[in-house]
């Protein structure tokens, strides 16, 4: 490997020696490199680039994010809330329990709306998958899992299959037949794969492809009929707790929120990361976008609930109260984008003002953490799912 | 970057454990317990209360404790300052002198705080062994208030079971206890059996209370240190039988970052800074505007129609056979959120084929269905796209710049879900510039925008309710029927329309005097102009 052999054209003192020698001209990434043949060697040996170590690579993304902040701070000219001064206030919510669905023998975990915006599906502890119509209390299929903490469910779009995953680190899609004496457990299908528990899972516009999140750290995306893994997602460091996608009937965006504190917003065809937004001080538990998908909503341990523009590229408000003190674990815009509801460890949804900054109100009922509140597609109904084994309707 | 963290607390260095969910939580309640203790920074008074014989030392009442947090944490909702405060009760950090349920009453009701030892942010995981030793140790004192509840005996029996062969040590380590407890001062003793029990109450509840240690279990391999959850409550050292905990497996440590991950984050960094952002002022109004464009179509905000099926107790009644007013205004709002809802596509794509340009949408919609489908399919169906649209002579050809047919063939060298994006943007972006403005001022939109021709039905169960009385008292002066409805014109000039099917009625009007008699046709024209 050692060339001592070389046409020099200049003499002179080496740039990383210092020492008067024959120097090898090289450009790398447009830089002129004078180095004698030794350090030239020993950079090739090490691969560096231009002699950066793991040190000055780190001062050079240091001082970058430190521009950035200040780049992205000067287009903070004003705070949402001010703008929102001349928003109308919101009449006081009259919101009330309409339905209570009993059923499941341990802590809801997980919840999803049918697009038929009556029929949803819920997930438990104890392995139970459980599809209900909402409006009559009726449950239309049941399937036990053969693992616990079932944290992940999601209804199809066509309304004839659901998924399901948690700790047995794998994704599975059911087909709901009409027929109740077919055993729906023989029909499984295991569609995603990791290496840790699936923490959350939705299908994209179509029955046939389905995005996956789970505590090691990527996300995924499956085709459903074979199983295939069609693109992965790295770029958290922790845990990967939530995602949710774009809204857009084009977009190919999707956001993702994890115990790393960041929120990141992926490109689907590629698998790379678009942006990333780290502002809270502890897990993201939710994300979700905001209706017209310019902008979505987190929801964290750190009892915060924080609304980020992604045309801005910063966070835009905080929904925080001093007697709010246990952590947020989920959130949902209601269908205009002006209400956030947001479930916390305090066994109380929240409901936030999303441009003006406030609390609305305070719904009460549960008995237990809210692990997941959904709007149904038409918005007229909030679901929660709670650890009280219990599910709540709210109109 | 090192100077930063030594500013919290002034006390040792950082524990990552401070970093659990759990610990903040616990943080912010100690913050919270620690200042309503604090008497001379506005805390609550903590006193003794003389009762029949006895004194009660170190009690608050729970009155007390909810004016301090409604006042200190601005709270104004009393419900909502006892919620909070039951919760910090059934954590482990106040509790109710003489009751097993930890819940704060906005009464008399007497409460006393828990000792910083006892704290959940310890991380105690009490060992069965130790509650055995516990419950029987409250069993050799003869005091009416140590008397186990029934849920206790029933566990003291149970564990009696369980514990069969280890029992005799378990007596000797309560009896070793009840002499230590002996010693104490009465006073000091009733307070710290008390805090004891509550201790107790937190770890193993009444049945039917919520159990506040469980943890979602997302969280729990986080504890890097199962060992210090194991030390036991009266000190019985570790026989070592004990396993770890399951979901205590020590995490992988967090990987150090490499040279190539902060060369990926110097790049991702690079780019977000040549990505041009907007103002926070700019991105503020267009927020606005979108909520407030939407907010009428927002049943939590403003009453929609139909009415909430939810919240009235009758379910959706009948088919619209059009679709509202309202929902049609929303088609004009931009072009996707008319190509979201489903009859909005099909009224525009009725337009075009009207005006025989419809492939371009044609196309729009194939390029989406290409991308929902099976992997195994997407291929086949890339090229079926290509000879529909695209190839020299295709039936519905559509047109593209040629430098996104230069693009698109060639990515159809190796067809994928994604090689049309390029041609369905560009076909997006022709259709919103020209045919979409002329399908919003097309007949066929305007007629629905205006609800000209067709006429929706309404969910007329309210008219049934007010208009059934009236049917009953007003003879009929004519009547007609249909396949569909049934037209009666009463003698006080209603003109009624009933649905046959499920059988309501589905408006009535009131018209002058000279009709007598009308087709059906001419009274939906009539229902209509008074709507």
């Amino acid at each position: 490997m050692c060339d001592q052999t070389f046409l020099a054209a200049t003499f002179g003192p080496c740039d990383s020696c210092g020492k008067a020698s024959p120097l090898m001209n090289i450009y790398i990434k447009n830089d002129a490199i004078n180095y004698c043949s030794f350090c030239m060697e020993v950079m090739a040996c090490q691969g560096l680039q231009s002699g950066e170590t793991l040190a000055s690579l780190k001062k050079e993304s240091d001082s970058l994010k430190k521009k950035l902040e200040e780049e992205r701070g000067k287009l903070n000219d004003i705070e949402l809330h001010q703008v929102a001064e001349k928003v109308e206030m919101l009449g006081a919510l009259s919101i009330k329990t309409k339905r209570l669905l009993k059923g499941h023998g341990n802590k809801v975990l997980c919840m999803d709306w049918c697009k038929d915006k009556r029929r949803l599906v819920s997930s438990s502890q104890d392995g139970k998958v459980i599809v209900w119509d909402a409006f009559t209390l009726n449950k239309e299929h049941g399937v036990t899992l053969p693992c616990t903490w079932v944290m992940a469910c999601a209804y199809a779009p066509s309304g004839c299959a659901v998924a399901c995953g948690g700790l047995d680190n794998k994704c599975s899609v059911f087909p709901l037949s009409l027929d109740k004496n077919e055993n729906l457990s023989a029909k499984k299908k295991a569609v995603a794969m990791h290496t840790n528990y699936v923490s959350g899972c939705t299908f994209t516009n179509s029955d046939m492809q389905l995005l996956t999140s789970s505590g090691d750290g990527t996300c995924a995306l499956w085709d459903v009929e074979s199983g295939q893994l069609l693109q992965s997602f790295h770029g958290h460091t922790a845990d990967v707790l939530s995602l949710d996608l774009a809204p857009s009937e084009t977009g190919n965006t999707f956001v993702s929120g994890g115990s790393d504190k960041k929120a990141n917003v992926w490109d689907m065809r590629s698998g790379q990361n678009i942006q990333s937004f780290e502002s809270h001080e502890s897990d993201i538990n939710c994300v979700k976008y905001y209706p017209s998908g310019d902008a979505f909503a987190s929801a964290s341990d750190d009892s915060t609930c924080r609304f980020y523009d992604l045309r801005a590229d910063r966070e835009v408000a905080v929904y925080q109260k001093d007697s709010v003190i246990f952590g947020a674990s989920t959130v949902d815009f209601s269908l205009s984008g002006r209400l956030l509801f947001a479930g916390y460890n305090d066994y109380t949804i929240n409901v936030w003002d999303v441009l003006k900054g406030t609390r609305v109100s305070v719904l009460f009922g549960h008995e237990n953490r809210v692990s997941r509140v959904r709007v149904s597609p038409d918005g007229t109904a909030l679901c929660s799912a709670s650890w009280d084994n219990t599910l709540r309707i709210w109109a | 970057m090192a100077e930063g963290s030594k500013d919290q607390g002034g006390v040792g260095t950082t524990d990552p454990e401070e970093d659990s969910p759990n610990m903040i939580v616990y943080r912010k309640i100690e913050d919270i317990v620690t200042r309503i203790q604090d008497e001379k920074a506005g805390g609550v008074a903590i006193r003794t209360v003389k009762s029949f014989l006895s004194k009660i030392p170190s009690v608050v009442s729970g009155a007390d404790i909810v004016q301090w947090l409604m006042k200190n944490l601005s709270i104004e909702d009393p419900a909502e300052a006892i919620h909070l405060g039951s919760l910090i009760a059934a954590h482990g950090y106040i509790f109710p002198i003489s009751d097993h349920v930890l819940t704060l009453k906005d009464d008399g009701t007497l409460y006393r705080f828990q000792s910083p030892y006892f704290w959940p942010s310890n991380c105690w995981e009490p060992e069965n062994t130790d509650y055995a030793i516990y419950l029987c140790k409250r069993t050799m004192q003869n005091k009416a208030r140590l008397e186990l509840a029934d849920y206790e005996a029933e566990n003291l029996a149970r564990l009696q079971r369980a514990f069969a062969r280890k029992w005799e040590f378990i007596f000797m380590q309560a009896e070793a206890q009840v002499k230590i407890d002996r010693k104490k001062d009465k006073a000091e003793r009733k307070i710290l059996d008390s805090q004891e029990r509550a201790f107790w109450d937190v770890h193993r509840p009444v049945p039917g209370c919520v159990n506040t240690t469980e943890m979602d279990i997302r969280k729990c391999r986080r504890e890097r240190n199962p060992h210090r959850v194991k030390k036991s409550v009266y000190g019985v050292p570790d026989d070592g039988q004990s396993q770890p905990s399951p979901i205590h497996i020590s995490s992988q440590p967090t990987r150090k970052p490499t040279k190539e991950d902060v060369q990926k984050e110097i790049t991702f960094l690079n780019v977000q800074l040549d990505r041009h952002c907007m103002k926070v002022s700019k991105v503020a109004d267009s927020l606005m505007s979108y909520t407030e464009q939407f907010v009428e179509y927002d049943p939590f905000v403003s009453a929609t129609e139909p009415s909430n099926p939810w919240i009235s107790w009758r379910g959706r009644v009948g088919i619209s056979r059009d679709p509202s007013q309202q929902r049609v205004k929303k088609w004009s709002f931009s072009l996707e959120e008319a190509l979201k809802d489903p009859a909005g596509r099909d009224q525009f794509l009725k337009f075009l084929e009207s005006e025989f340009s419809s492939e371009n949408l044609r196309f729009w919609l194939a390029v989406q269905d290409l991308k929902r489908r099976p992997l195994q399919e997407v291929a086949s169906r890339a090229q079926e796209i290509w000879q529909e649209f695209l190839a020299e002579g295709a039936p519905s050809s559509i047109n593209l710049d040629s430098h996104s047919y230069e693009r698109t063939s060639q990515n159809l060298k190796d067809p994928g879900r994604y090689s049309y994006e390029d041609a369905q943007e560009h076909i997006f972006k022709l259709m919103k510039s020209d045919s979409y403005a002329r399908f919003l001022r097309s007949n066929i939109y305007q007629d629905l925008l205006l609800a000209r021709k067709k006429v929706s039905l309404l969910y007329s169960n309210t008219i049934v309710y007010f208009y059934t009385r009236q049917i009953l008292y007003f003879p009929l002066h004519y009547i007609s029927y249909s396949a569909l409805v049934i037209l009666q014109i009463r003698i006080n000039h209603e003109v009624i329309l009933e649905i046959k099917q499920p059988g309501r009625i589905y408006n009535v009007v009131k018209i002058s005097p000279n009709f007598t008699r009308c087709n059906i046709s001419n009274a939906y024209t009539l229902m209509h102009h008074t709507i």
